[in-house]
């Protein structure tokens, strides 16, 4: 038992520092996903997501950190975003569309001009969960604390926007300003995450445990307990599951995130038919 | 209250500054392109509440959300506590009318309802004993404190407006801005709130909300507003609620209309008969 389930672990740290970076992104995604679904911020956490990538490319052609080029990237789009919204007559839903193709083929092109093409993309596209390092993880750790820190400073007015935008404003809390912090610890929550999964996947770190945690939770505070707790979950068993059967380790977490959502779904729907059935 | 109190005369014995919570001159309201009603005049002062009526459309909640800031002033003066609208954030507590939380955000209704502190204590100061009792007692009046621990999500529409009303009282604000605050209660609960408003009323508190209701809510008020894209006309309800003003804003007529009177907490007129009116379709 111990062979299948600690010693993949135990006995290679790039499965270790793997297991311990996916911890770390899984609680940073616990609390930025919450309020991706709750604010309903998903078209845009995806299109960060795959926007981050003209960044990264950038990164490996001049070689920096892929991270760096990351937030430029983020940040960029969220400029990008925020100005066609306010200066034109089109829906944010348009603007982030804009910015998210624009990106992902400005970011195809460059990755075009190195040599290793179809590696590199695969790798920025996919993650490369085993070739993180322990800077890597120092910077994970303090990117999560950041957010943690955010959250909890901003506890009131995000509650308060994820209940109604305008009595957040009326109670005195600007909601642009508390908009673009939040959209800022979304976006530094996929800097600091996609390694482990990949550009294609990491939004599914955002959603998918969030959303079990959606199902179950009846306080906000709760909501990211379960995320934190679905998300290390699937970051251990995809790993695992990557280990045994020489699977993708990005795609395996991810689809082990959306397997327990789905189990956590049909579970609750069982009960309340038995309830039901029950009490009538 | 007699209307020498809403004369703003600057040689009359009108309401002090202080006493002075909404005034309204020329004002024009509505959004960028699309003025939604011109030239209001009106005031509010401390302790009395004032009641908008019309048709949907007819620029109740545009008045409400450009007092409360959320909508830009396009032209005239319109000062709430002496100042422009959107400051004075602790002293005004605001209901809309949609909340697009019902069923997503987890949250218990004591969490609602103690939302309703947070303008009073910003980012960081923490609730204490005192709060939790206010929280309570907004609850009780609602009647909904045996649902402290429930999920908002799992309750029926008129609960959750309970909750939201019992978030406005928990705030113990010097004005309440209410957009159709009864819509969805049963009568159980038109009852609480109308009593927990004549008690805000007692306490000092002014308000100013938006209703389809003439006969309980508009009766209650010290003034009422009828509005059609433009001031039909403003006053007291029994004055104001006549036949032809209703014809005007609704399109239907209203016999009886003398029975109406102000509901007065101080002089305590609640003894008197209340009768109301009765509408006709418009022949």
């Amino acid at each position: 038992m111990l062979d299948i389930f600690i010693t993949p672990f135990s006995g290679n740290v790039f499965m270790l520092q793997a297991l311990v970076a996916g911890a770390l992104v899984s609680i940073a995604c616990a609390i930025a996903g919450t309020f991706v679904i709750l604010r309903g911020l998903a078209f845009i956490g995806d299109a960060i997501g795959h926007g981050v990538l003209p960044g990264i490319a950038l990164a490996i052609l001049f070689g920096f950190h892929g991270i760096i080029g990351a937030a430029l990237s983020a940040v960029f789009m969220i400029g990008g975003i925020t100005l066609i919204t306010q200066k034109s007559r089109l829906s944010s839903d348009t603007a982030i569309g804009l910015l998210f193709v624009g990106m992902l083929s400005l970011g195809v092109v460059i990755v075009s001009r190195s040599s290793s093409f179809s590696g590199d993309l695969t790798r920025i596209l996919f993650g490369e969960i085993l070739g993180i390092t322990l800077s890597d993880i120092l910077l994970q750790l303090f990117a999560t604390i950041v957010i943690a820190v955010t959250a909890l400073i901003c506890a009131r007015p995000f509650l308060l926007l994820s209940f109604d935008p305008e009595q957040a404003e009326v109670a005195g809390f600007s909601v642009r300003l508390f908009h673009n912090i939040m959209l800022f610890m979304v976006a530094l929550t996929i800097i600091v995450s996609f390694q482990t999964v990949g550009t294609l996947l990491v939004f599914g770190l955002l959603i998918a445990p969030s959303g079990a945690g959606a199902l179950l939770a009846r306080r906000v505070q709760a909501m990211m307990i379960w995320s934190a707790i679905f998300g290390i979950l699937s970051m251990y068993l995809g790993l695992l599951i990557s280990y045994h059967f020489n699977l993708a380790a990005g795609a395996s977490i991810i689809l082990v995130a959306v397997s327990i959502f789905f189990i956590v779904f049909i579970i609750q729907n069982l009960q309340q038919r038995s309830t039901a059935t029950a009490g009538g | 209250m007699t209307d020498m109190k809403h004369d703003l005369s600057p040689l009359g014995c009108g309401p002090s500054d202080e006493e002075l919570y909404i005034r309204a001159k020329n004002l024009d309201i509505g959004y960028k392109n699309d003025m939604v009603v011109r030239d209001i005049n009106f005031s509010l002062i401390k302790g009395e509440a004032i009641a908008l009526i019309g048709t949907n459309g007819s620029g109740k909640s545009t008045l409400l959300k450009t007092i409360v800031g959320l909508l830009e002033v396009i032209d005239g003066e319109l000062s709430v506590f002496g100042m422009p609208p959107g400051n004075n954030h602790h002293r005004i507590a605001f209901l809309g009318q949609f909340h697009i939380s019902g069923f997503v955000l987890p949250i218990r209704v004591i969490d609602v309802v103690a939302m309703g502190r947070y303008p009073l204590h910003g980012l960081w100061k923490p609730m204490d004993k005192n709060d939790d009792e206010i929280i309570r007692a907004a609850m009780a009046s609602m009647g909904i404190e045996k649902l402290a621990n429930s999920s908002l999500r799992s309750l029926s529409g008129g609960q959750q407006q309970r909750v939201y009303l019992a978030q406005v009282l928990a705030h113990q604000a010097d004005l309440l801005i209410m957009d159709e605050p009864a819509t969805g209660l049963d009568a159980g609960g038109r009852d609480l709130f109308l009593k927990a408003i004549n008690k805000e009323l007692c306490r000092g508190a002014s308000v100013i909300m938006a209703t389809h209701d003439i006969q309980e809510e508009a009766a209650l008020c010290h003034q009422v507003m009828l509005l059609a894209h433009r001031v039909v006309a403003i006053g007291p309800p029994d004055k104001v609620i006549t036949s032809e003003a209703l014809l005007e804003t609704f399109g239907v007529v209203v016999s009886d209309k003398n029975k109406l009177h102000v509901l007065e907490c101080i002089h305590g007129h609640d003894d008197h008969e209340r009768q109301g009116l009765k509408r006709h379709k418009n022949p």
